[in-house]
């Protein structure tokens, strides 16, 4: 088996135990970019010569045999919307120009600290925003399984990345599913933890009620050792919890018996893929025969959730925004006054997805709107996760699809947003209550494109999450399954 | 048309905190540009805010200190707009739910108690500053101020005169003082106002249209904008114009106003509550903390050193309107307790001194030219009969910045006064034998040749001479 290959915690433990060394891994993992990458495109900047100097120092550090992170030495993809002190972060936009920043996001510390190596910074939808990853400024990225076809977004190329084995696992956020379709499209796990588990700082805003840092893996148990060296409190973000972190990973013990899930049949209506609904369908009936509890559960609100979910977010998105007016970082164009220096940078910086939620944020938010739609929104925001809180006092987690479909193709959707935004129908109720949600591969459809598996849980209960998609995987062969490139 | 003027007036208050409301840079002032500055206070992508608990512990003080309703639990807003000092394109403030509602504040003016209530209190951070014509043809942004902490305090329209206005912001500045939490220096930009007034025409109940004045960097440039917006309004309703709602810019050397923007072109600043941050809540057991460590606050001291002290109004006034002047004082009526006369030199000699050194723009005065036990020692003298009150002002002179008392100075150069009649009598005989034709004229009725006499022998005496017994000595001696 080839080194790129392993999953974290395999890559973990033949490095412990100094069967392979951290400088092996990486170079395997940087050769197998070198081959692939010019078909998949999942990465925006590589991190060659840093990434090889981490590796010797991590092979330094296991060799001292003091204990350590599972993280050490092991070569990590991060989405570049991260910010990564000395190494270019773009968002995907070319407002942000050749933008190095001063410092490290809270996350990509916390990894460098546990001994992990950086190989480079992958492609995204510009700002975050977008299902498909067709909307960076640079282009788009490719599904491994297939590379007509979309691998998903906003952390498509995260997703590719770790599908096509160009790092052993990688780091997303999610707004809207921006981890967990991606996911889904690309047969990987993608968890996103509850809001206010991993800190924000560092991560460049899109709405920031709902942006969230999560683990894009290979299997489950990799996504609980990911999760382990990001979760807890970051003085740096008020918005980040002091909720005690679980011990995940001794959380997998595999037992679903008379664990309860939630069925909500408000997620099984039309617009489904027939393929996808049997996965999950099967996956539910998988579920039972192992011991669960299978429940029907109502989330009634649902279907306003993707119309509360592009009011909140571009308003938020609209103000975060603004700072990109060319004065301090980044873009900024050549223009006679203030006022057109503004006008002119943005309009060259920004794409037209960005441009287009900035003015419907701007436009939510502006006086004789604003109780119409900003504040309408919010009050339905509290009623889906009214919902839910509701639904959990029946059941432990929520089973669903991801997306309703599985990767379509390059270009299908550009022309259509709204088609677009349908992609994430399945996920955006989950940020707008703040819930911990994961996905994981749990089929193929007819074009041999893989099929997501969603698992909702309650606030902070991770741990439970995880023990459901890992006992999953202990019965079935999805998340083994390889794209051949 | 007799006009009266409805002024509510808004004040944006830099908080003393050693740091910035939402990063930990420093708030030093007149540090050179970008100094004081972060990735968060300079809008960076990716970073947060993290609020400053000392900024919220000032605001509660100012909001108990006012008579406030604390808000148990405020939020924190952004107001968007684009600008290159500031860095997010929006400034972290508060809308809806500011910490300090309901308050009011109350002076003395002419004889009777004026309250003027405020509707709130809120904090918000300061924005950059911009820097014009220094390069070439392009303007520089300087950083340093922005994300300083400030209190917008804003007052209901209570004022229906120039006078009430200046006096409202000077007992705003003294409490905002006595609390420590803002130095009150208008002219370096730490204690700023906005006007609002209108006219109506008096003994009408109706509002008139509403005119915001900024710009305003001095107490006298807000009594001096007040009264030319109240003629100007007051003149265009009489000319039969009518006033547009509009903000408009004081200008010191022309002493008038400017349109600056209409309310139409006025900013929609996009208000919402900012996602970043939490909403605040503000324990009782907190706000209890905070009130238990209140200082007395001007109105009750003045109150006190009336009753106290036995002060005049006037005097009292001006010993409490600062908290340090009032320490000061009480510190040497400890010593001596003539509270009359230490008043005295206080609000003269000593206020002659401290504006002379320009000490008096400091907050709160640490190192005084003269001790309080020093001059309380002097005025003992005095009520001692060891000196007169002539010669207590030259010494008062060379204890400035000395470490000698004045028992000392007065040993030294032999300046105690002459009292006994001995004396004072070969002085006087000896300036009456030389002076003949004054006491022939004071004899014949001219009584102010008398203080010319008087001043004849205490230049003979090297003003040592007790006054009182001259005056005695001489008006027998004349009979």
């Amino acid at each position: 088996m080839s080194l790129f290959a392993l999953t974290l915690h395999e890559a973990s433990e033949k490095l412990r135990r100094r069967e392979i060394s951290s400088v092996e891994l990486t170079e395997a993992v940087l050769q197998r970019i070198a081959a692939t990458d010019d078909r998949v495109r999942a990465y925006l900047t590589l991190a060659r010569d840093s990434a090889m100097e981490q590796a010797k120092q991590a092979d330094a550090r296991l060799a001292s045999g003091q204990p350590s992170s599972p993280l050490l030495g092991v070569p990590l993809a991060v989405k570049d919307n991260f910010l990564t002190q000395g190494l270019r972060t773009t968002c995907a936009s070319k407002i942000l120009g050749d933008f190095m920043p001063p410092y490290d996001a809270t996350a990509v510390a916390k990894l460098r600290a546990a001994g992990a190596v950086i190989v480079g910074k992958t492609n995204l939808d510009e700002f975050a925003m977008g299902s498909s990853a067709e909307n960076s400024a640079f282009f788009p990225t490719c599904n491994p399984w297939n590379l007509q076809r979309i691998p998903g977004g906003s952390s498509g190329g995260s997703a590719a990345a770790v599908a096509a084995d160009q790092c052993i696992a990688a780091l997303g956020t999610d707004t809207g599913g921006s981890i967990r379709q991606p996911a889904a499209c690309c047969g990987v796990v993608g968890l996103k933890p509850t809001y206010g588990r991993v800190s924000r700082y560092g991560i460049i805003a899109f709405a920031s009620s709902m942006d969230q840092v999560g683990p894009m893996t290979k299997d489950t148990r990799d996504s609980a050792l990911l999760l382990q060296a990001l979760a807890g409190h970051d003085p740096a973000d008020s918005t980040s919890s002091n909720h005690a972190v679980a011990d995940y990973s001794a959380a997998l013990t595999g037992e679903v018996k008379n664990l309860r899930i939630g069925v909500p049949k408000e997620y099984f209506v039309g617009g489904m893929q027939p393929e996808v609904e049997k996965s999950v369908r099967e996956a539910i009936r998988q579920f039972e025969q192992a011991g669960a509890k299978i429940e029907e559960i109502s989330l009634p609100h649902t279907e306003y959730a993707v119309a509360v979910y592009y009011i909140v977010a571009t308003a938020e998105a609209s103000s975060n925004l603004a700072r990109y007016d060319g004065m301090r970082f980044g873009h900024r164009a050549d223009a006679k006054d203030l006022t057109e220096t503004y006008m002119i940078s943005r309009d060259e910086g920004f794409g037209s997805e960005v441009k287009r939620r900035i003015m419907l944020g701007t436009y939510v938010l502006s006086a004789g709107y604003y109780d119409a739609y900003y504040l309408k929104a919010q009050r339905v925001r509290r009623l889906i996760k009214e919902d839910f809180d509701n639904a959990f006092k029946r059941c432990d987690v929520i089973v669903t699809p991801t997306a309703p479909t599985t990767a379509f193709k390059i270009g299908e959707k550009t022309s259509d947003p709204l088609q677009m935004y349908l992609s994430d129908i399945y996920t955006i109720s989950i940020n707008l209550a703040g819930l911990p949600a994961l996905s994981l591969p749990c089929g193929l459809d007819n074009n041999n494109l893989p099929i997501g598996l969603q698992i909702i849980g309650k606030h902070f209960d991770e741990a439970t999450v995880l023990r459901v998609a890992d006992s999953y995987e202990q019965e079935t062969n999805w998340h083994n399954q390889k794209p051949k490139l | 048309m007799n006009y009266e003027p409805v002024i509510g007036l808004e004040v944006h208050a830099q908080l003393l905190t050693a740091s910035k409301i939402f990063c930990g840079c420093s708030t030093q002032f007149g540090r050179e540009p970008n100094a004081n500055t972060c990735p968060v206070c300079c809008g960076f992508p990716g970073v947060l805010p993290v609020l400053n608990k000392k900024v919220v512990e000032f605001a509660i003080k100012a909001g108990l200190a006012t008579h406030c309703e604390i808000t148990r639990s405020s939020v924190l807003a952004r107001k968007n707009y684009f600008y290159p000092d500031l860095p997010k394109g929006y400034q972290i403030s508060q809308y809806e739910l500011p910490i300090c509602q309901n308050g009011y504040v109350e002076f003395d003016l002419n004889g009777a108690t004026k309250r003027v209530r405020l509707t709130r209190i809120h904090m918000e951070e300061d924005a950059g500053k911009n820097i014009h014509d220094a390069h070439g043809d392009s303007s520089l942004v300087d950083l340093n101020r922005a994300g300083v902490p400030l209190l917008e305090i804003v007052s209901e329209p209570d004022m229906g005169a120039t006078e009430e206005a200046g006096a409202y912001l000077r007992t705003l500045r003294a409490i905002l003082q006595y609390l420590a939490i803002c130095d009150g220096n208008m002219e370096e930009g730490s204690f700023r106002c906005d006007a609002n007034i209108s006219v109506r025409p008096v003994g009408t109940e109706a509002l008139g249209t509403k005119i915001e004045i900024k710009n305003l960097n001095s107490f006298r440039a807000v009594e001096r904008a007040i009264e030319f917006e109240i003629q100007r309004q007051s003149e265009t309703l009489d000319d039969g114009g009518s006033l547009v709602q509009e903000t408009r810019l004081w200008d010191e050397h022309r002493e008038e106003t400017r349109s600056m923007r209409s309310k139409e072109s006025a900013h929609d600043y996009r208000y919402f509550p900012d996602p970043d941050l939490l909403p605040l809540v503000v324990p009782e057991s907190w706000i209890d903390e905070v009130r238990a460590g209140l200082p007395e606050l001007p109105a009750a001291r003045r109150q006190r050193f009336g009753a106290e002290y036995g002060l005049p109004s006037y005097d009292a006034e001006l010993l409490t309107s600062r908290k340090d002047v009032a320490d000061y004082f009480e510190n040497a009526v400890k010593i001596h307790a003539n509270p009359k006369a230490l008043s005295n030199w206080i609000v003269g000699d000593l206020f002659r001194v401290l504006k002379d050194r320009k000490l008096d723009e400091q907050l709160y005065i640490k190192t005084w030219p003269l001790p309080a036990p020093r001059l309380a020692e002097l005025v003992q003298l005095i009520d001692q009969g060891k000196i007169n009150g002539k010669i207590a002002k030259s010494i008062f002179e060379e204890l400035l910045d000395s470490d000698k008392t004045a028992q000392q100075i007065v040993s030294e150069k032999g300046l105690e006064q002459v009292s006994d009649s001995g004396s004072i009598e070969a002085a006087i005989d000896k300036v009456l034998a030389a002076n003949g034709k004054q006491v022939e004229q004071f004899r014949a009725g001219n009584d102010k040749v008398f203080g010319f006499i008087v001043g004849q022998v205490m230049k003979a005496t090297q003003g040592k001479a007790n006054p009182q017994k001259v005056n005695e000595i001489l008006r027998d001696k004349l009979k």
